[in-house]
């Protein structure tokens, strides 16, 4: 196993029996995750799609022995539905949802505090251990099984660095989405660490974007802490400030939080720049031969 | 979403946050007539902007006789404001708020924002108000105090002493009122789900009051759903009316004031592909996410805005499929092309779910595509061809 999700991991997803739950629900299994049902209040003890479906998280955990959630509840609801997660002992819940309200994670992220559950997201594509496990939206076809590890707040660029990395026949050992929102359950710098002590990971890609202080706080973690290399993109040199560009964290509302200023310290702390999107590969690529 | 100062001062009220009496006014007349009504010898005209830095733009303006509220009234009303958050353009005065006049006896800072790194709702106070905020955090950091509020024991009476103490306030009944105004504020922007409260300044009187002076509070779009009073808040006339429209469709858009007109799916991409075009020397004329959700109709929605956009001079459509499918873009994008017509050069790099079928549809339909293989190769022909090169 490469970090969090592998073969041993079984899933259930909250808001199974809606058509985007259905539907990548049975993506996911037919990537070769371990599925084996959902819960859809109100439709308990139904059969859906050939699952068992449930009223409440727990009475799915007792029932399957899942570890691990995916949540596709609409944003109204979903915080609730990752406390009832929470409160169920799941130890990894994934939260594709986009649109939380920002207090309502609030809440959820003081939660998490002395918890047993781990959250991935929200508003974001998931976590995918390529050939064994995938819990998400992205598509599982682009990746390839191998040695680095991915970790980026955005879906789609996400795809775009996996799929360079396939290109130049690079595996990857685990991708994982941290979402898009300024409040999320898992940061940069928790899965560097998972990385950096996961013996099948050689190298790390991190892809950031304009807003907040994740990226630099990684930065100096992965000065003191990281001795594998990592190469990184920041998303957004090009926005202009004060305006929320799509995701709901990607705003410039400070004078360090700009794609320049990220970029200039993590370079300070011995990360490898791509200064644009297509490079990333090409730079993991030379990254990869300096260490071997 | 933003709203006008004295919409803010509108919510503060029912949160017992003390400000001062006024009226607004959208006329030169109904500026004196609310002056009239509020009594009194002194009164500030105030410009309502969606914009900080009013004061200095000429928006904020004290009148000491009804005279002299009609002089600013007239001066302000249909000016153009440039301030340092508006923008070079600035942005054009249409509503006033008459207020009544005080005696200050010091300006304090009072905020509420999101601390991104704890994830917790954390007050920032400074005995230095009326003043850039900024300008206090970075030259004398020392002088703002910052106190996180735990979310599950939520505002409790430590904290507005902590803050009013911290302040440097000494009298012990003005710190009772700093206190429940602190209280007041959390209380507020818990309640109605703000992203930003910002008090600057907020002021202790002679009178013996603390009140708000100013207000500035910004909303989570994402919470509008439930706060239909503050969604009737939205002033259009203060918004893009493309970003409005294009916001109907559930589709995120933002003008530039570039000349390549992109549609990318996904945030992280579509800043990438903004920030790519950049690095070949040409410029985006617009940030623009088709979502993941994004049916035929939302496509066609979004390739027309483009279309419709006389600044641009080529088109970029950058499609990563995940959930998102080739095939629909493909379609959305002909849609839109039958109606409108493109009349500039279409640089299409389409990859992911669906990737053979959308090539298919486009490459069957009668349009003049310039087909690109990845990222870079698509950046470089659009930026070409924006410059008449390709």
């Amino acid at each position: 196993m490469a970090i969090l999700v592998g073969r041993e991991t079984k899933l259930i997803t909250i808001g199974f029996t809606g058509k985007q739950g259905t539907f990548h629900s049975l993506q996911s299994r037919d990537y070769g995750t371990h599925f084996v049902g959902g819960v859809t209040p109100g439709k308990g003890g139904t059969i859906h799609e050939g699952f068992p479906v449930f009223n409440t998280v727990q009475e799915s955990v007792q029932k399957t022995e899942a570890n691990a959630a995916m949540v596709f509840v609409p944003p109204a609801f979903a915080a609730d539905s990752i406390l009832e997660c929470i409160d169920a002992g799941i130890e990894l819940v994934v939260a594709i949802t986009e649109g939380i309200p920002i207090i309502d994670m609030v809440r959820v992220k003081s939660a998490l505090q002395g918890s047993k559950t781990r959250l991935i997201g929200p508003n974001c594509p998931g976590i995918i251990t390529p050939g064994e496990c995938k819990i998400g939206i992205m598509p599982g076809h682009i990746h390839m099984p191998g040695r680095v590890g991915v970790i980026s707040r955005s879906g789609t660029l996400t795809y775009e660095a996996v799929y360079q990395l396939t290109q130049r026949e690079i595996g990857q050992s685990t991708c994982v989405g941290i979402g898009g929102d300024p409040v999320n359950g898992t940061n940069f710098i928790d899965m560097l660490e998972l990385f950096e002590k996961d013996p099948d990971t050689d190298a790390v890609i991190m892809i950031g974007e304009i807003g907040g202080s994740a990226e630099t706080d990684a930065g100096r973690w992965i000065q003191k802490n990281m001795t594998k290399p990592v190469v990184s993109f920041i998303a957004g040199a090009s926005a202009p400030a004060g305006k929320r560009m799509g995701h709901a964290g990607a705003i410039i509302s400070g004078g360090d939080d700009t794609a320049e200023s990220k970029f200039k310290i993590l370079e300070e702390c011995g990360v490898t720049i791509a200064r644009s999107p297509a490079e990333l590969g090409e730079k993991m690529q030379e990254a990869l031969k300096k260490n071997a | 979403m933003n709203v006008h100062e004295y919409q803010a001062k509108e919510l503060m009220q029912k949160f017992d946050i003390k400000v001062l009496n006024g009226h607004v006014a959208k006329s030169v007349d109904e500026a004196v007539a609310a002056a009239e009504k509020l009594g009194g010898s002194v009164w500030v005209v105030k410009a309502q902007i969606h914009a900080g830095g009013r004061g200095k733009a000429g928006g904020v303006k004290l009148a000491k006789s009804l005279d002299e509220v009609k002089e600013h009234a007239q001066d302000i009303l249909g000016k153009t404001l440039v301030t340092h958050q508006t923008g070079p353009e600035g942005k054009e005065v249409h509503t006033l708020f008459i207020e009544q006049g005080c005696e200050i006896e010091h300006e304090y800072y009072a905020g509420l924002v999101l601390d991104r790194a704890t994830g917790k709702i954390t007050f920032m106070a400074s005995s230095e108000g009326g003043v850039d905020i900024e300008t206090v955090a970075s030259q004398t950091p020392e002088k703002i105090i910052k106190v996180a509020v735990d979310p599950a024991a939520g505002f409790t009476p430590f904290i507005g002493r902590k803050l009013a103490y911290g302040i440097g306030m000494k009298d012990k009944e003005m710190i009772k009122k700093a206190s429940s105004f602190f209280k007041g504020l959390y209380e507020l922007y818990v309640e109605t789900d703000c992203t930003i409260a910002e008090i600057n300044p907020m002021v202790t009187t002679k009178s013996g009051d603390v009140l708000a002076l100013d207000a500035k509070l910004n909303f989570d779009d994402n919470a509008l759903f439930r706060h239909p009073e503050i969604e009737a808040y939205r002033d259009p006339s203060e918004e893009s009316e493309k970003e409005v429209e294009a916001n109907k469709y559930g589709l995120s858009y933002i003008s530039l004031d570039g000349n390549i007109g992109c549609m990318v799916n996904g945030a992280g991409l579509a800043m990438g592909t903004m920030d790519i075009i950049k690095l070949q020397g040409g410029s985006p004329a617009n940030f623009l996410d088709v979502g993941g959700g994004a049916t035929k109709e939302t496509v066609e929605k979004a390739f027309s805005i483009i279309l419709s956009d006389s600044n641009v001079k080529a088109i970029l459509v950058n499609i990563f499929g995940g959930i998102m499918k080739c095939d629909i873009i493909a379609e959305g994008v002909l849609g839109a092309a039958k109606e409108l017509g493109v009349k500039v050069p279409l640089v299409v790099r389409l990859e992911g779910t669906n990737v053979a079928l959308g090539k298919k549809i486009l490459n069957e339909s009668d349009l003049d595509i310039i087909a690109a293989d990845d990222l870079a190769d698509a950046a470089k022909k659009v930026v070409e061809a924006a410059k008449g090169e390709a």
